[in-house]
């Protein structure tokens, strides 16, 4: 029996965290109609006092919290278990929830004159349900309750994508339901297999008795690649684009920022804690290479996207990439095992960056299409004027994304460059500013539209609220500000963004983006400056946008169904593989 | 070959078969059932598993027999979920496929190639 098989000081919060959203969304249930917003702003100051009280009692005691349920140790019983981890999340998402529940006020206040309208009560409960079981995932101290939770985050999701009830969502949603059944199915069945050889599906109880065996590796592969499917990594991101571009505003951000990093977290306690020693180090190169293969071919078909919000989802994409690049540089040789350490710090930055700058980003777009009754980027013109705020805000989460200085990707980039140094793994470095390079192509290309002036003033369609531009702009300075998280990490990471050698980076960045913007970008920005540019490079510029189609073509093969279908056994016999391989 | 043996192949059986269903059937519904084809040969896995884990004079290991129970209610609920979807898809556009959109056209309206 392990020592932590008891409830720990402060351990009764954490059942807490997961009940409370539950029960808000329950109340809401009962109480109907407009009672359900009332009820979930409620639960949302009860949900964050709950997650910065487990910080609280995490930093006091200094070490991992415990509760058993019902006093049934593991294996019988079921133990909720918060380290580090899961503490950076539950407030990362708490804060991003919070933010989320301000500007969905403005969208999905019930109307006057109605008792009740549909998908305001729907998704204030959703809301809830997400969060719930987030918390849920981020606590669980064992295969099969994670199972459970991870269901529970497809069923609160797949609704939220069909929240307008018009067909070609309803089509986006089934295709996600159906295809995150697959995965959950092959995690389900990876965790049998593990019962089978272990007799145990406790992860603390795992780490000491999993041993590398053909069950252990087909089950390791089955449950990643389930995952994977769940988080959309490239090449099994086939319902992503079309569900998170399709949603309302506020339940695309809840979608992009956060229900992606449920099955992501769950990676990487299968990966870190479960079993650090099983995988090794081919299987974590497959892992990144599939991550570098998203960050290219999502960031390339972002720039070539004609409407806001579906660049803002393949952007997700990408981004769903970079959070696996953690896995090889995290490989420890001497031990053959995955070590939490900086690199994964770095990743779970990244994650957190990611989450509060793309939620800021959502809504950005949201109120963008309100205002000018579209979101085509290439009629974005005025939106600056119209909605200076909500550009803004996309725009310093933008910037966020691109990891510029002190951004907590910016952080989290030089975790990892450090680290790919450090291993002489030099090509994920490659990749990882290849990527930069091409998120600020994207966010330059819709800022010089949403910039650009137009000849008579536009009248905005809706006005917006203050309170949902503050809310989006709320986020995006979060994500700007994380890199000042480095004040708990050793060393002097974080440069002054005046430093010479920071400007130079700035600079080349800042060139080779708008470069690769007027290379790919479907519609360019109408300038004197660009029709020039274009006249000398349009041989250059035929052949960019012929790579560009071809990358498009790419993504649209790969997103056809039985394309995946195979993917998702290719992908499983791949890791099996790997894993056998590297004994 | 023991009882258990027998229930594992024939577990491993149903999720092929439901695996290649849920690939290649192009219609929603299908691909429901398929799924819960494999969940039947992951709960029946599961069963051969508590079987072979009996002890203490026990028939079977208790801990899968109640996980088990789980996951069917699991599935089950997913399956109405994903019905309800399909219905609702049904009503509004009258067809049920899941292929959205044509191919990226290989036409690029491109104002770079508009002005030659």
């Amino acid at each position: 029996m392990t020592a932590d098989a008891v409830t720990t000081p402060g351990g009764l919060l954490l059942p807490l965290a997961v009940l409370v959203p539950f029960l808000g969304m329950i109340a809401g249930l009962v109480l109907g109609g407009r009672n359900a917003q009332r009820v979930a702003m409620v639960t949302i100051v009860a949900g964050v006092a709950i997650a910065l009280g487990i910080a609280q009692s995490m930093l006091q005691s200094g070490d991992t919290l415990v509760y058993v349920l019902g006093g049934f140790a593991p294996p019988l019983g079921i133990a909720l278990r918060a380290d580090g981890l899961s503490v950076v999340m539950m407030v990362a998402v708490a804060v991003v929830i919070a933010g989320i529940g301000v500007y969905a006020r403005g969208d999905f206040g019930t109307p006057d004159g109605v008792r009740e309208a549909r998908a305001p009560l729907m998704y204030w409960l959703l809301l809830l349900a997400v969060w719930g079981s987030l918390n849920l995932v981020f606590t669980s101290g064992d295969l099969f309750t994670l199972y459970v939770a991870l269901e529970l985050l497809t069923f609160a999701g797949v609704p939220l994508v069909c929240l307008d009830g018009k067909g070609e969502t309803l089509r986006s949603a089934l295709r996600y339901l159906l295809f995150a059944l697959a995965g959950s199915i092959f995690y389900l069945l990876g965790a049998v297999l593990i019962y089978g050889e272990c007799g145990t599906l406790d992860v603390a109880l795992l780490a000491q008795s999993a041993q590398p065996g053909p069950v252990t590796w087909a089950a390791a592969a089955l449950m990643t690649t389930g995952l994977l499917a769940k988080t959309a990594l490239f090449p099994l991101h086939l319902w992503l684009p079309p569900a998170h571009a399709g949603a309302p505003p506020a339940a695309s951000a809840v979608l992009s920022a956060l229900v992606v990093k449920g099955s992501f977290f769950i990676v990487v306690r299968l990966w870190f804690d479960a079993m650090p020693a099983l995988p090794g180090f081919a299987a974590a190169q497959l892992l990144a290479g599939l991550g570098a293969a998203a960050i290219i071919v999502g960031n390339v078909v972002a720039l070539r996207q004609e409407r806001l919000k579906l660049l803002i989802a393949y952007s997700t994409l990408a981004q769903i990439g970079y959070l696996f690049m953690m896995f090889p540089l995290a490989f420890d040789a001497g031990t053959g095992a995955f070590v939490r350490g900086e690199v994964l710090a770095g990743g779970m930055l990244q994650a957190i960056s990611h989450a509060t700058a793309k939620a800021a980003m959502f809504l950005a777009a949201g109120l963008i299409y309100a205002a000018l009754g579209h979101d085509r980027i290439a009629d974005l013109a005025g939106a600056a004027r119209l909605v200076p705020l909500s550009v803004l805000a996309f725009a310093l989460g933008g910037v966020a994304l691109t990891g510029a200085v002190p951004s907590g990707a910016y952080l989290a980039k030089k975790l990892l460059l450090g680290a790919a140094d450090g291993s002489g793994q030099w090509w994920w470095a490659l990749v990882l500013q290849a990527g930069g390079l091409l998120t600020t192509g994207y966010v330059l290309l819709v800022l010089a539209h949403a910039l650009r002036a137009t000849a008579d003033a536009p009248a905005p369609r809706v006005r917006v609220r203050r309170s949902q531009e503050a809310a989006a702009l709320a986020l995006a300075a979060c994500s700007l500000l994380l890199g000042f998280a480095d004040a708990v990490l050793p060393g002097d990471l974080v440069k002054s963004p005046l430093d010479p050698g920071e400007l130079a980076t700035l600079l080349v960045t800042v060139v080779a983006g708008a470069a690769l913007a007027l290379a790919l970008g479907r519609r360019l920005p109408d300038v004197p400056a660009g029709a020039a540019l274009a006249a000398i490079g349009s041989p250059i510029r035929r052949m960019t946008v012929a790579v560009g189609g071809l990358f498009e073509r790419l993504d649209f093969a790969l997103r056809r169904w039985h394309v995946a279908g195979l993917s998702l056994v290719v992908l499983t016999l791949l890791f099996a593989a790997a894993m056998s391989g590297a004994r | 070959m023991n009882a258990a043996t027998v229930f594992g192949l024939l577990a491993t059986a149903l999720v092929g078969v439901g695996l290649y269903g849920f690939i290649v059937n192009p219609q929603p519904l299908r691909k429901i059932l398929a799924f819960n084809v494999i969940g039947s040969g992951v709960f029946l896995l599961f069963g051969a598993i508590a079987r072979r884990g009996a002890a203490l004079g026990l028939s079977g290991d208790p801990v899968p027999q109640a996980l088990l129970i789980t996951g069917i209610v699991v599935a089950f609920s997913a399956t109405a979920l994903a019905v309800t979807v399909l219905l609702r898809l049904f009503d509004e556009t009258g067809s049920t496929t899941l292929s959205s959109g044509p191919a990226p056209s290989a036409s690029d309206p491109d104002p770079a190639k508009a002005r030659e």
